[in-house]
């Protein structure tokens, strides 16, 4: 009788575990999300095919340019004199710090080439032109 | 029998646990925007650096606003870049790029330029101010 007894056991498989396991899972995707600050401006990014992956999000600043000449960093319209000073705290703030230009494909260069003039005053000279990939 | 009928079990029923943490799995999968910061990198010089090149090892690639190149002093079209700069590349290892642009060039052809560049191996790129 007790041999029986043990033999019969339930053959459900224990299903009690299963929400601490996906809730691992969530918490890992909870830390690993960073929710949409802002948008930035209204930008068509050109295309191009050698394109490089950013080291990391967190030493990134970006700088919107639309193609009206309109220079936006941290969701603030920006005048050009002010951008070399802006980028001057930033790069205090964070040596490591990386430029992501977002700017529009039919941006004229002397836009570009104002905020090339303003990164080097504010010796923030790694630069990385946000670009699409080629289809 | 009375008392055992008014004590039930007084358990929590946690089955639908897993799918109320599936839902918020799911959400923040959804949500989750895996970085999509890709480009061209660049380091720029720093202010007031300037050097002096021996002119034989300059290579001055001029982009006007209609997106017409002109290599040293010879037209063409930005898709031929590559292959030349391969070849200039393979005379001379210390050639340098200089990409001269209008005030009036449209960012895409300057992108496409570098990008050129960059497919041919290109390492010592120059960017230079547009005066005009």
């Amino acid at each position: 009788m007790k041999l029986n007894r043990k033999n019969k056991q339930s053959n459900e498989i224990c299903t009690s575990s299963l929400p601490d396991i996906i809730f691992m899972l969530l918490i890992f995707f909870m830390v690993t999300t960073v929710m949409r600050e802002f948008e930035g401006l209204d930008v068509i990014l050109p295309r191009a095919k050698t394109i490089e992956k950013l080291e990391s999000k967190r030493h990134t600043s970006y700088i919107w340019a639309t193609k009206d000449g309109l220079v936006s960093v941290d969701d603030k319209i920006v005048q050009m004199n002010s951008l070399g000073e802006l980028m001057y705290q930033k790069i205090t703030n964070d040596p490591k710090l990386t430029v992501s230009l977002k700017s529009d494909q039919n941006s004229l260069m002397k836009t570009i080439s104002d905020i090339h003039s303003e990164l080097r005053k504010a010796q923030a000279l790694k630069l990385n032109y946000s670009a699409l990939t080629e289809k | 029998m009375l008392l055992k009928e008014r004590r039930p079990a007084q358990e929590v029923n946690s089955s639908s646990m897993a799918d109320i943490a599936f839902l918020l799995l799911i959400f923040f999968l959804v949500t989750t925007t895996i970085s999509l910061d890709k480009g061209i990198s660049l380091i720029l010089p720093a202010d007031g650096n300037e050097l002096e090149v021996n002119k034989s090892n300059i290579v001055n690639i001029l982009v006007n606003d209609q997106g017409q190149v002109l290599i040293d002093d010879n037209p063409g079209k930005i898709r031929d870049i590559k292959g030349l700069a391969i070849k200039r590349i393979k005379l001379n290892q210390n050639v340098i790029f200089s990409v001269l642009t209008t005030k009036r060039t449209k960012y895409k052809h300057y992108i496409q330029v570098l990008d050129q560049l960059k497919q041919a191996k290109a390492t010592k790129i120059s960017i230079a101010n547009p005066n005009f």
